[in-house]
């Protein structure tokens, strides 16, 4: 996919051809490229912009714990920022994207590396690569829920060691801990990171390895010099899923956490259940801020456009 | 210019039996060459004939599957590509499109773990025998085609090697610039005097260039000489036919080639003749090339000198006695 800034010109040929009345075709000419970005600039109006401005209007209104009231007040942002809370679970968010981030890149890298430089034929390479997405044939909540009955303390893994004599007590930290939310992303997000990579990776030019190995390059140092650079854009892409899937998330973390953990997602749910919408609008937008930020910081490292 | 900055000498390159299989298919099938240090050798011949398989045995970029290969004294079957003593320039230059052209020609340096300013200084001399010293800073995908390839040249000669590999190194050219490039390659292998091991399918390439021509065929080699010697006494039906300028006819026990350029239209003094009706014109400013329908060969070529040829024009469709001396046919093995 290229894109570009000029609306396609429209054909001359297929205008004349169908232009029987010399009025009407200049006209549908020049329409013609607003009439083809209509859809598009439609959806995102009514599903994307009209959503988000909404949002931002109401994250200045008035709340009690009743019922909530058109104004412009600035209580709302107030709160949030001076609240302690809100900084500790912006950095509990942080720590999990930053640990998911790091886990699922190297994951990511590595299975992609193999699909992309591995794997001879296109046939298995195909076929691995669906092999990744049978994790995505059922829901997410289907997976998170099915890491319960392993890790739990009676699990599967805690009675297997048991069994095995390799501990004796049941390990506490596996299940409504820190490592079960990150564990769940990994296993959740992976995924995301592998696609991305592996698309950069299998744009690279074989040759280019050939020419690096003709240098006198060992393969460490063909992954260092060659691949490693040149798959920055499908890592700047997966950074970019993960991060602000992670970001956003609020069931993996109730889950997993077994309520013990906090993420901003989910201090969001809990201000809508209490019907503070206003207080919920606010924080979604400070979110927003912050996500989009670090999504800018790493387009800034990393120019992607190209393989888009 | 000069090519001070490269000190290698030339090494020989000697193919005994080599062999490449793709599972059943065999794309190089037993072949034994000899090039001597210093020449200019091509590869030449159809797609699919085995001569970039070669050449990529050779550089190391494809595992022998039996014979040997042998560059200098040693037997170099499987070692790695940068411990031959070779370096290959690749048909779509593979230039690191993420680094300049100093950090593309420098790259092996910094592989060697040659210190920054010590390689920067020595890419931007080679950068400079290639006459691309002042576009030093740039990506290569701000350089066009022409300028891309001196910077893979750059880059392929800064190991100082004993044999340079070109996979098909002007094909990608348009044709003002293949015949500018030509003359320098041809430049810097004098000027080098390391071995160069040029795969090609154009034989005007391989002509203009070679001072040992090798003629391939479905993994054989079917012809290795002098270029001169392969235009005069091409050995093969197949030779004559992928040089050119050449009409195979049937002789006294088995095929002669004639030069196309050796035939008389007319009577005067030819020993063979055969009656034909000219099928095509065409005009090439020095020569005009006629193409005859002529019983018992497929294609029959003439080419005429233009003045000779307008003396007693032709057109399409005319009747002509074409005929040649007995001494200028040559026979062909089967």
């Amino acid at each position: 996919m290229t894109m570009t800034a000029a609306p396609p010109e429209p054909s001359r040929v297929s205008a004349s051809v169908r232009g029987g009345g010399k009025v009407r075709a200049p006209l549908l000419r020049r329409a013609a490229p607003y009439l083809q970005a209509a859809p598009l600039a439609l959806t995102l109006l009514v599903f994307l912009l009209v959503p988000i401005l909404t949002i931002v209007a109401v994250s200045f209104w008035d709340y009690d714990s009743i019922r909530i009231y058109p104004d412009f007040v600035l209580t709302n942002y107030v709160e949030l920022l001076t609240s302690p809370v809100t900084w500790k679970t912006y950095l509990n968010t942080l720590k999990f994207a930053a640990l998911t981030w790091a886990i699922t890149l190297s994951i990511g890298f590595t299975v992609a590396y193999f699909l992309a430089f591995h794997v001879r034929s296109t046939t298995w390479q195909m076929v691995l690569f669906l092999v990744c997405t049978i994790p995505f044939w059922t829901s997410n909540i289907i997976r998170m829920i099915s890491w319960i009955p392993f890790l739990g303390r009676n699990g599967l893994l805690n009675s297997g060691l048991i069994s095995a004599g390799i501990i004796d007590q049941p390990l506490e930290f596996l299940l409504f801990s820190d490592f079960s939310v990150v564990l769940a992303f990994v296993h959740l997000y992976a995924l995301f990171m592998v696609v991305p990579i592996f698309n950069s990776m299998m744009r690279i030019d074989r040759a280019l390895v050939e020419a690096a190995r003709d240098g006198g390059a060992s393969g460490m140092q063909v992954l260092r010099e060659v691949i490693l650079p040149l798959s920055k854009p499908g890592i700047a892409i997966g950074s970019i899923f993960v991060v602000t899937l992670v970001m956003g998330d609020f069931i993996t973390v109730r889950l997993m956490s077994g309520g013990q953990s906090a993420s901003i997602g989910l201090m969001i749910a809990n201000e809508i259940s209490l019907l503070q919408y206003p207080a919920a609008a606010a924080n979604a937008v400070v979110l927003l801020a912050v996500v989009l930020i670090m999504v800018v910081a790493m387009l800034r490292v990393v120019d992607i456009r190209k393989e888009l | 210019m000069t090519a001070t900055a490269i000190t290698a000498t030339g090494l020989p390159v000697e193919l005994v039996k080599l062999r490449k299989a793709y599972g059943s298919t065999v794309a190089v099938d037993g072949i034994d060459l000899r090039i001597a240090a210093g020449s200019y050798c091509c590869l030449l011949g159809p797609s699919g004939c085995g001569k970039t398989s070669t050449l990529r045995m050779i550089a190391g970029h494809e595992d022998i599957s039996d014979g040997d290969l042998l560059i200098g004294d040693s037997v170099m079957n499987g070692e790695p590509p940068a411990r031959r003593g070779t370096a290959m320039m690749f048909q779509s230059y593979a230039l690191f499109p993420h680094l300049d052209c100093t950090d593309n020609v420098a790259f092996s340096l910094k592989m060697k773990g040659v210190s920054k300013e010590e390689r920067r200084r020595r890419a931007s001399e080679m950068l400079e025998l290639v006459d691309m010293g002042k576009y030093a800073a740039r990506l290569p995908a701000q350089l066009s085609g022409g300028q891309q390839q001196r910077v893979a040249l750059a880059r392929a000669l800064i190991t100082r090697p004993g044999v340079l590999l070109l996979d098909e190194p002007l094909s990608a050219l348009d044709p003002f610039l293949r015949v500018r490039m030509r003359e320098e390659l041809k430049r810097l292998h004098r000027e080098l005097g390391i071995t160069f091991i040029h795969v090609t399918h154009s034989q005007t390439e391989a002509m203009a260039l070679a001072d040992l021509a090798v003629v391939m065929n479905q993994g054989r080699i079917e012809q290795a000489g002098p270029p001169r010697e392969l235009f005069n006494r091409p050995r093969t039906a197949f030779v004559a036919r992928f040089i050119g300028g050449h009409n195979v006819i049937a002789g006294e026990g088995g095929q002669d080639a004639v030069r196309a350029d050796r035939i008389r239209l007319g009577d005067g003094g030819a020993d063979i003749r055969v009656e034909g009706t000219v099928r095509a014109l065409e005009y090439h400013g020095s020569s005009v090339h006629l193409s005859l329908d002529v019983p018992g060969a497929d294609d029959f070529a003439v080419i005429l000198d233009e003045a000779r040829f307008f003396d007693s024009p032709l057109s399409i469709g005319d009747r002509v006695l074409a005929g040649w001396s007995r001494r200028d046919t040559h026979p062909l093995v089967a």
